[in-house]
């Protein structure tokens, strides 16, 4: 279905990372963000809690904590909202509980993490990329979510709705990681008209009450979704439950639920990966990067390309699920890979698993706080050259 | 075959409709095929449960329209057996999700029902901060002193000198005094009953339920099985005739009176019943007034 003109502010805007976000939530339908105040990410909500009173039924709540944010999103969407919450570092370690009941009650929702440098309160307005793992891993208990990482304002927008999009069609909480650099970063971001705009409807269930099992998977293992107040009177828990939602505590329906959460993820995975590819085909060496540091990687390339190393890079767009199929397929073709990102080794690590030994996997990496220098990126590039012959 | 085991079947069989002679007079509001519940045998909470069920009656609220949503504990449980719309949520954190819920749908009457260590420990922030903003949701938190679900630790709420198994030497902390808590963070709606006072109970529960604006009900319940059994109280029963000679119903209590004391008597009743603007009405009246035609009242 088409965006609800009501929340899109078409037209050409110079905004940063983090209004594009908000702009972005407001055209992919979403109708109730709670928030808690955290640099880099506060701009977002703040353009919130301007824009809701004058769109159609929105409404913004600046809870107490992240806790209460992070939760209350889900009872909003238990009573038909679209609804996401905003944070960085620290609020983003206290949201992992609800992170995980979003997963177990499969709840769709969206979670922004403006990344800035940590651990604890570690650097508050300068960026950082190492909370990729805890965005995948970071609640107890194990299941799969959906990760996206924008690289400028104008891909926020445009995430921020795919983001939104993909929470509804795997009924799946989705990580939407920018950095301190993309959400404070001003850029022409344009707003396309809303008949442009393609949204992904809740997938509500059209079968009556009695007849509707509220925890019972589609073919494509995401069962159909109801709402409170429409009559079904259906219980939703984050204990293992069974097809009906209640609680079962066994090893059997435990494997039947959790594995089904695992797989509807693992299984739709080619479905769901996006990157975006450039100079590949005839590179020696592959940059695997995304979020800022991908374009600080293209200047990297430049050099490298300048000194005679034929370099190309992969894009994440969408970092978890990791497309680790094609990062097998060019270190199979015998393509060292320089894995350019803001932490001492989160996809890095991912990216050497899937290269299963087929090339030289090298990590560029930095604790955070500034983008990567330039030239320590093409030292890693010649490293891998070297390596590989 | 058990009273339960009968009910079941009663609930289960083809033949049980509205007619049945074996229908039974809760069936439209539990889900009698998760009998039997966890609770154990003279706990408090089926009592509130079935008063909560009367209650309901009372109001004669479209039972599609009532969401019950709990946290985790004993209490946390009520919401899987309540025939409504049911959130069972994460350790404290019913409010807030209950707060989500409203706001994105006021025409839900969503009730809070949980226990001591859950809303008032754990939850503690959730709880005065959605009491200030006056949410217009129900809070019943029925306190039994302990943390029973995982064995009988010392609460929040644990009377001085009870002796649990963190605090094998008896508590010396101060507990909350929850009517004293709630109406100091703006509670509209403040009372305490116990699970003797069944009628006192469940026109609590109607008289919160119509207010609007956030009402807080708290029940003291006995928990036979560990708190009553480690003071030496005796079974519940035995409780309910403590409550009996040392509950004193006041009406003029003020709520810095109600402080529990583990075998003195304890004030229960009604404390606070005012009118205060939900946060709804707030906002709707406040952008009214700031962005007048550009707002349109916000309605869900």
């Amino acid at each position: 279905m088409k965006a609800d003109p009501k929340g899109v502010l078409t037209g050409s805007h110079y905004i940063d990372g983090d209004f594009a976000c908000c702009e972005g939530a407001l055209a992919a339908g979403c109708r109730f963000i709670a928030g808690y105040p955290i640099t880099p990410s506060t701009e977002v909500v703040e353009r919130f809690a301007r824009r809701a009173p004058l769109v159609d039924r929105a409404l913004f709540i600046q809870m107490e904590d992240e806790l209460a944010a992070s939760i209350a999103i889900q009872g909003a969407v238990w009573a038909g909202k679209k609804a996401m919450t905003v944070t960085s570092g620290p609020g983003f370690s206290l949201m992992m509980e609800h992170i995980g009941l979003a997963a177990m009650t499969e709840t769709p929702c969206v979670f922004v993490d403006v990344q800035r440098g940590g651990p604890s309160t570690g650097l508050p307005t300068l960026p950082g990329q190492a909370d990729m793992m805890q965005a995948r891993w970071g609640s107890h208990g194990d299941y799969e979510i959906i990760a996206l990482s924008p690289n400028s304002p104008q891909e926020t927008f445009n995430l921020t709705i795919d983001a939104f999009n993909l929470a509804e069609q795997y009924r799946v909480p989705v990580m939407l990681m920018m950095d301190e650099c993309v959400g404070h970063m001003m850029e022409r971001v344009v707003i396309p008209p809303a008949e442009q705009i393609e949204i992904t409807p809740r997938r509500f269930t059209k079968l009556p009450p009695g007849e509707y099992l509220p925890f019972k998977p589609a073919e494509d293992l995401v069962p159909e979704m109801f709402k409170a107040g429409d009559g079904y009177r259906l219980h939703v828990t984050g204990l293992t439950h069974d097809f009906r939602g209640y609680p079962a505590m066994s090893p059997e329906v435990q494997e039947q639920l959790v594995h089904r959460l695992v797989n509807k993820i693992r299984l739709n995975a080619p479905k769901i990966w996006r990157y975006e590819e450039t100079g590949v085909e005839d590179a020696d060496v592959v940059i695997v990067t995304y979020g800022i540091t991908s374009r600080v990687a293209v200047e990297a390339i430049d050099l490298a390309r300048k000194k005679g190393i034929k370099v190309g890079m992969l894009r994440l767009i969408v970092v978890w699920p990791f497309p680790e199929e094609r990062i097998f397929e060019l270190a199979s073709r015998g393509k060292a890979v320089v894995v350019a990102e803001m932490n001492y080794g989160q996809v890095f690590f991912e990216a050497d698993r899937a290269a299963r030994g087929k090339a030289p996997v090298i990590l560029a990496g930095h604790g955070g706080g500034t983008v990567h220098n330039i030239e320590d990126i093409v030292k890693k590039i010649e490293e891998a050259h070297r390596c590989r012959s | 075959m058990s009273v339960i085991k009968e009910l079941q079947k009663a609930s289960l069989s083809p033949a049980a409709g509205l007619t049945s002679p074996e229908k039974h007079p809760m069936d439209d509001f539990l889900r009698m095929d998760r009998m039997p519940h966890i609770w154990c045998s003279t706990c408090g909470i089926g009592v509130s449960v079935n008063c909560f069920a009367k209650a309901l009656e009372k109001c004669a609220y479209p039972l599609d329209d009532v969401v019950v949503v709990s946290g985790i504990g004993c209490t946390g449980r009520v919401a899987g057996y309540v025939k409504v719309d049911s959130f069972h949520t994460t350790h404290g954190r019913a409010i807030p999700f209950a707060t989500g819920l409203k706001l994105a749908n006021p025409k839900l009457k969503v009730i809070v029902f949980s226990g001591d260590g859950d809303i008032i420990a754990i939850g503690g922030n959730h709880f005065i901060n959605a009491a200030r903003r006056n949410i217009d949701i129900t809070v019943i938190c029925l306190n039994n002193f302990n943390y029973a679900m995982t064995g009988g630790q010392v609460a929040a709420t644990t009377p001085a000198d009870s002796i649990l198994s963190t605090s094998p030497y008896g508590n010396f902390e101060t507990p909350f005094n929850l009517p004293f808590l709630a109406e100091s963070v703006g509670a509209v709606y403040v009372a305490r009953w116990t699970s003797l006072h069944v009628y006192n109970q469940t026109n609590a529960m109607v008289e919160a339920m119509q207010k609007p604006g956030f009402s807080f009900i708290e029940i003291v319940a006995p928990c036979p099985t560990i708190f009553e059994r480690q003071q030496k109280m005796g079974d519940g029963l035995d409780r309910l005739r403590w409550y009996c000679e040392n509950s004193e119903i006041r009406t003029d209590a003020g709520t810095k009176e109600a402080d529990i004391r583990l075998r003195d008597k304890m004030i229960v009743g009604k404390f606070v019943d005012v009118e205060r603007p939900t946060y709804l009405d707030a906002m709707n009246a406040h952008y009214q007034e700031h962005l007048g035609s550009k707002y349109k009242v916000y309605e869900g």
